[in-house]
């Protein structure tokens, strides 16, 4: 629509002035853009190059680094405990991702405009996505703890006592996941809300007369309609969920044992604990290209499921 | 909004329904909420009544005071304000160099414009861990390693104000700029005097989400601070806290709270900034 609202161009009137415009407006633009690109390219795209050189040596925090090569990569990929972080990520993501979206897509799905005050209800669920990570972990903490919230709330009711959530290797990874939808799904709650509401209401309106039922035009008409920004959505929580650190590292320390070590907080001890930078970073770039592949396979995918001609 | 009434099947049936609907969401809600209510309830208890079986909201007394001891058990107002200016001054920064270099992106025309902007945008692939290491040992050549420095500037340049300010810009029609250059200006006073007044929303969305990501960043400030007594923000301070205290639950719940509050303010303050950040930051619906 905003194609069709834009004056016409004039091409035969062009051509001279552009020349001229061109050469000035093409040294402003570059003065314009250049404090940001330079900040970049010293902050962000430097250290990119340093953090691959930094990974093919033995570069401890104080000393001289030496040349390994690819002795860090080696080093991580037999190391029996990098093995468990990547599977203890993957489990973190696999859990989390798509409990993330279900809760998120079903709440947005629930607070129609026909429900008073939904924005009450969108602003509450968003309130651990923007307070301190550490400050809802420390909270949570205090609910999982042997006689904390729920462990006193099931003594009181049911006599039993509940699991020590934090402590047992086979309910730290679920107590983690669980809290971090908790802090999460808000963030995607708002964005399929938008989205829903742009849905046009004379779709739903025609649906409604042809006797859909809600769950049919859920499916038929707002799945489809919505699919970019789930995909979006999903994108974006798969490569933070990916990145989990906070979480593990202050409620269980990412034990016990490392049932609940991330590859964040791996990379975060050999760097910071144990002084191995080489290592870390070498361990940052596997993170990455993990990352990268998931992220590519889901463009791949995308074709699948994803309508943007709508 | 009619046409839903005219269709169900009876009105009352509708009414009462809504009404479960209702119920059953403020539950949820409150289900949802428990755990920060828990949090502000043990904050005011005595140590003795945090662990109670059954759990209670109000302990023995209402204790006031842990706040206060919050707060001299540990420099918390030291933190607060340390996280105030790191994130401010981060903050002021970001939207700087994202207001020129989106409108360098959006309005002027120059050459490998494109090519830049795809650059920066690749840049927001780059997960925060891949850059800590390098970033750790250029602080320690820059010789900011434990200075508010290293907190402020080397996030401060990330690609997504860019990005956030030039889906405004874009929306911003050309004749406001033809109407500028007939006038005599050139890009410097048509940013200046047309499009930085026009950006004004766009720039408070962008600078609520990064002082708020300035706020509650962890893992930057556990790795570049040492001293966090005095250079600590609220989450590293809170952290140590925690590690140092954990045995002193209602302290650390107040501690919490604290922490939580200031977020949550802004949060209620500026929702509609907020949720139309996210909307238009182009991660919503089209």
């Amino acid at each position: 629509m905003a194609l069709l609202t834009r004056p016409p161009a004039t091409p035969a009137s062009r051509p001279a002035t552009t020349t001229g415009r061109q050469s000035r407006s093409s040294w402003w633009g570059a003065a314009f853009a250049l404090p940001h690109g330079a900040g970049l390219v010293f902050f962000t795209v430097v250290p990119i190059a340093a953090s691959l050189v930094i990974s093919f040596f033995n570069w401890p925090m104080l000393g001289t680094p030496s040349w390994i090569g690819l002795g860090n990569f080696t080093k991580i990929l037999s190391d029996p405990i990098f093995g468990q972080v990547v599977v203890n990520t993957l489990l973190f993501v696999g859990l989390y991702v798509p409990l993330n979206l279900v809760v998120s897509l079903g709440l947005a799905a629930w607070l129609t405009p026909r429900i008073k005050g939904r924005h009450i209800f969108r602003v509450i669920f968003f309130i651990p996505a923007i307070t301190p990570v550490v400050a809802n972990v420390v909270v949570w903490r205090l609910l999982y703890q042997p006689n904390g919230l729920i462990d006193a709330s099931l003594q009181s009711t049911l006599g039993v006592h509940a699991p020590n959530f934090l402590g047992d290797e086979h309910w730290a990874m679920l107590a983690i996941v669980a809290m971090s939808v908790w802090q999460g799904f808000g963030y995607n709650l708002l964005v399929f809300s938008a989205a829903l509401d742009a849905v046009p209401e004379q779709l739903l309106d025609a649906a409604r007369i042809d006797g859909a039922s809600a769950w049919t035009t859920f499916w038929r008409i707002k799945f489809p309609l919505i699919s970019p920004s789930l995909f979006f959505a999903t994108m974006m929580t798969l490569i933070t969920s990916f990145q989990v650190f906070a979480q593990p590292f202050i409620l269980t320390k990412g034990g016990p044992g490392s049932a609940t070590t991330s590859i964040v907080q791996y990379i975060y001890n050999q760097g910071f604990a144990l002084h191995k930078l080489g290592i870390a970073s070498a361990g940052a770039w596997v993170l990455f290209v993990i990352i990268l592949g998931v992220t590519a396979v889901q463009f791949l995918g995308q074709r699948k499921w994803v309508h943007y001609d709508v | 909004m009619t046409s839903s009434q005219v269709t169900l099947p009876s009105p009352q049936f509708g009414r009462v329904r809504q009404a479960i609907g209702y119920v059953l969401l403020c539950l949820v809600a409150l289900a949802f909420l428990s755990p920060l209510i828990f949090m502000i309830a043990t904050s005011l208890k005595a140590p003795s009544d945090v662990f109670s079986v059954p759990p209670s909201l109000v302990g023995s007394e209402v204790r006031w005071r842990n706040y206060a001891e919050a707060f001299t058990f540990t420099p918390f107002l030291r933190y607060m304000i340390n996280g105030v200016f790191v994130a401010a001054a981060g903050t002021l920064i970001t939207v700087v160099v994202a207001a020129l270099s989106g409108y360098a992106f959006s309005r002027l025309r120059w050459r490998g414009r494109n090519l830049v902007f795809t650059a920066f945008l690749a840049t927001l692939m780059i997960p925060q861990e891949v850059l800590v290491v390098p970033m750790y040992i250029m602080v320690q050549k820059l010789g900011w390693v434990n200075t508010f420095t290293s907190l402020i500037v080397p996030w401060a340049f990330t690609a997504f104000g860019a990005f956030l300010l030039r889906q405004f810009f874009l929306t911003v029609p050309q004749e406001l700029d033809d109407a500028a250059r007939v006038d005599g200006a050139g890009p410097v006073r048509t940013f200046f005097s047309v499009m930085l007044p026009l950006a004004r929303p766009s720039l408070a969305v962008l600078a609520v989400f990064t002082f708020i990501s300035n706020w509650n960043s962890f893992i930057w400030p556990l790795v570049v601070i040492n001293d966090v007594q005095k250079l600590g923000t609220v989450p590293l301070g809170l952290q140590q806290f925690f590690s140092q205290q954990s045995s002193n639950w209602h302290l650390v719940m107040a501690a919490s709270t604290v922490s939580m509050a200031p977020t949550v303010i802004v949060l209620i303050l500026l929702q509609r900034h907020l949720v139309r950040g996210i909307v238009t930051s182009g991660i919503g619906g089209r």
